[in-house]
């Protein structure tokens, strides 16, 4: 009887198929948003937060405001914090902005940075072509720069700029190295920067001190007692002023970025769970409808002997394979919405198991929630007042 | 003889508002089994009220009601649909066939009912249209056959299960005449091989291939005392 039930339940939704489509709508929108909106959320979070840990989750950010008195940080309190025991390396960041001149192109307020080779060895994927700035050049002040990947396009159109030698604020820089294209919304994007050893940069760029370092650690688990380590330090070098500093553990920037997003996810998937619900009631309505128009088919049936199970188990069977049916072509249409806004956006975004395994979930119980009413309903029929009704 | 089924002192009431309408005023029947039995009466004199309570669509207000043994008065609605499908065989004024099923499909519907599996189903339904005459129409839906071929497909369906009662309601008021008879003479005919048939009318014509025939007025059955059976 079961078999039966189901064959007369799928005869049912074929028989009105205008009518099956417009009710299926519904639950297809639904499942499509949820499917496009979790995998492109949780593809952008994937993203944004790799490009994160990529900034380094195992790094800490040293800001130094200074005080009136000292300007920020000498090379004696950078070598304090390197000595201490969890840190693996220390890289000072000096900047400024500076005119760049290649055979007679010029370019103002290029950004220009001062690093250490700490800075290229932590990331070793950093370069495109040429060598990093190494300990030498830091230790002998050489005038070398790494370029990024627009100053390339738009000085060296058409040269290798490896060997050139490219003028900033009117010293002259040999071009050892550049750096690879950035992606996206980095937020340490590279594009626009000349990197110097922070040696030369102490000295060409008219700074006398250190005002941003990134401290790398051994072990992040430890990260909290280093940085307190590094305030004793900062405290005892600025006279305990704790106004004159800041500092950033990206571990944890990157924890309350993804709780941030995993927020907005939830928040996102309700509002398409919305939706669902007005799909489904849309198939309740449908249902209710039907009943009604087969008023004396349930009638008859019941006289010929089915019982009030029988007639529930095909309306909610009725109602199940509506909503089903619509969880299946909104699942194909999701994947491939999310496929399509994965590609325009620039993400990686597959749609995991676990979503699509929830969209079916949702559009079966739908079915079921909001087909045992009508279904309730029709079992309940008075079998002579349903053959009347002809 | 066999008694198929007794009534005794059955009332049925309805409630309109506080008014009560007493559609059935103690009625006693007692059928037996093999017989043909008329139902006479005109419209509103609660004849199809005593066809639901015969057919167990419905149960009465008072009075005791016993089917083959069971007293249908205190049974419950999933019981009572389990009754339906093995001792009543309806057979209806508008044949209440399922427009989107064939002959043979409609014909199997009690016996989905009943649990029996689908390859003896088939050969059950078509057996039975085979013996009502429609072998050849096994294939088609109810609108490509005529009213009288309809009502033959409704008599299949109703006699698929081998009911202890077959139980029908005007079952010539759809029908021509000619097409009438010859479904009253058929019925006729499956009285004579055993069945027992209890069939509810306003025609008088039609009333009188019975046995026994009963009128009911105003809710009130009295027998028909027939001139063949003064003589």
């Amino acid at each position: 009887m079961f078999f039966e039930s189901i064959r007369m339940s799928l005869k049912n939704i074929t028989k009105n198929k205008m009518r099956s489509v417009l009710t299926m709508l519904g639950i297809v929108i639904g499942v499509v948003s949820i499917i496009a909106l979790i995998t492109i959320v949780q593809g952008a979070t994937k993203n944004i937060s790799n490009e994160v840990i990529e900034l380094g989750g195992n790094k800490i950010y040293i800001n130094v405001f200074g005080t009136a008195l000292k300007q920020g940080l000498t090379q004696k309190d950078v070598e304090l914090i390197e000595d201490l025991d969890n840190i693996r390396g220390i890289s000072p960041t000096i900047s400024g902005k500076a005119t760049v001149v290649y055979e007679g192109k010029l370019i103002e307020n290029v950004i220009v940075e001062g690093k250490n080779e700490v800075y290229f060895k932590a990331d070793p994927d950093l370069l495109s072509c040429g060598r990093t700035i190494n300990i030498l050049d830091l230790e002998s002040k050489n005038q070398v720069a790494v370029i990024g990947d627009n100053l390339v396009k738009e000085l060296f159109f058409g040269v290798n700029p490896i060997g050139e030698k490219l003028i900033v604020n009117g010293v002259t820089y040999t071009v050892v190295g550049t750096f690879k294209a950035s992606t996206g919304f980095s937020l340490g994007s590279t594009n626009d920067t000349v990197a110097i050893p922070y040696t030369t940069a102490l000295r060409s760029l008219g700074v006398k001190s250190i005002s941003t370092l990134d401290a790398y650690l051994d072990d992040t688990s430890l990260a909290d007692q280093t940085i307190v380590e590094i305030k004793g330090i900062l405290n005892r070098a600025f006279n305990y002023n704790e106004d004159a500093y800041s500092i950033y553990n990206m571990g944890d920037i990157i924890e309350s970025f993804q709780s941030i997003m995993s927020m907005m996810s939830t928040l996102l998937v309700g509002i398409a769970a919305i939706s669902l619900i007005v799909g489904g009631i849309g198939i309740m309505n449908m249902m209710l409808v039907s009943i009604t128009e087969r008023t004396t088919e349930i009638g008859l049936r019941k006289a010929l002997g089915a019982t009030p199970f029988a007639i529930r188990l095909q309306f909610v069977l009725e109602a199940i394979f509506l909503s089903l049916i619509g969880g299946i072509i909104g699942l194909i249409l999701g994947m491939l919405l999310a496929f399509v806004l994965a590609e325009v956006m620039g993400i990686k975004a597959p749609v995991s198991l676990s979503t699509n395994l929830l969209a079916i979930g949702f559009s079966a119980s739908v079915g079921i929630i909001f087909g045992y009413m009508p279904a309730r309903k029709a079992s309940q029929l008075n079998p002579i007042d349903a053959l009347r009704s002809l | 003889m066999n008694e198929i089924f007794t009534m005794e002192d059955i009332c049925k009431s309805y409630y309109t508002g506080y008014e009560e309408l007493k559609v059935l005023k103690h009625v006693n029947l007692i059928v037996y089994k093999g017989e043909f039995i008329s139902i006479l009466g005109p419209s509103g004199s609660g004849k199809s009220t005593l066809m639901n309570i015969i057919g167990c669509l419905d149960t009465p207000t008072s009075g005791k009601y016993t089917l083959s043994g069971i007293n249908i008065s205190e049974t419950d609605d999933i019981q009572l649909a389990k009754i339906r499908n093995k001792e009543i065989g309806f057979v209806f004024q508008s044949f209440f066939l399922l427009p989107r099923l064939t002959a043979w499909q409609n014909v199997e519907l009690p016996l989905i009912y009943s649990g029996i599996p689908k390859n003896k189903r088939k050969e059950k339904a078509v057996d039975m249209l085979h013996k009502v005459g429609l072998s050849d129409k096994i294939n088609n839906l109810p609108n490509q056959l005529s009213g009288g071929q309809q009502q033959r497909v409704a008599i299949a369906r109703a006699l698929v299960t081998d009911p202890t009662i077959l139980l029908a309601d005007e079952p010539t008021g759809a029908l021509d005449q000619k097409t009438g008879i010859s479904i009253i003479k058929y019925f006729e005919k499956l009285n004579k091989e055993g069945k027992t048939i209890i069939i509810i009318t306003h025609d008088i014509n039609v009333a009188s291939y019975a046995n026994r025939t009963f009128n009911i007025l105003d809710g009130k059955l009295s027998e028909q005392v027939r001139f063949s059976n003064v003589l």
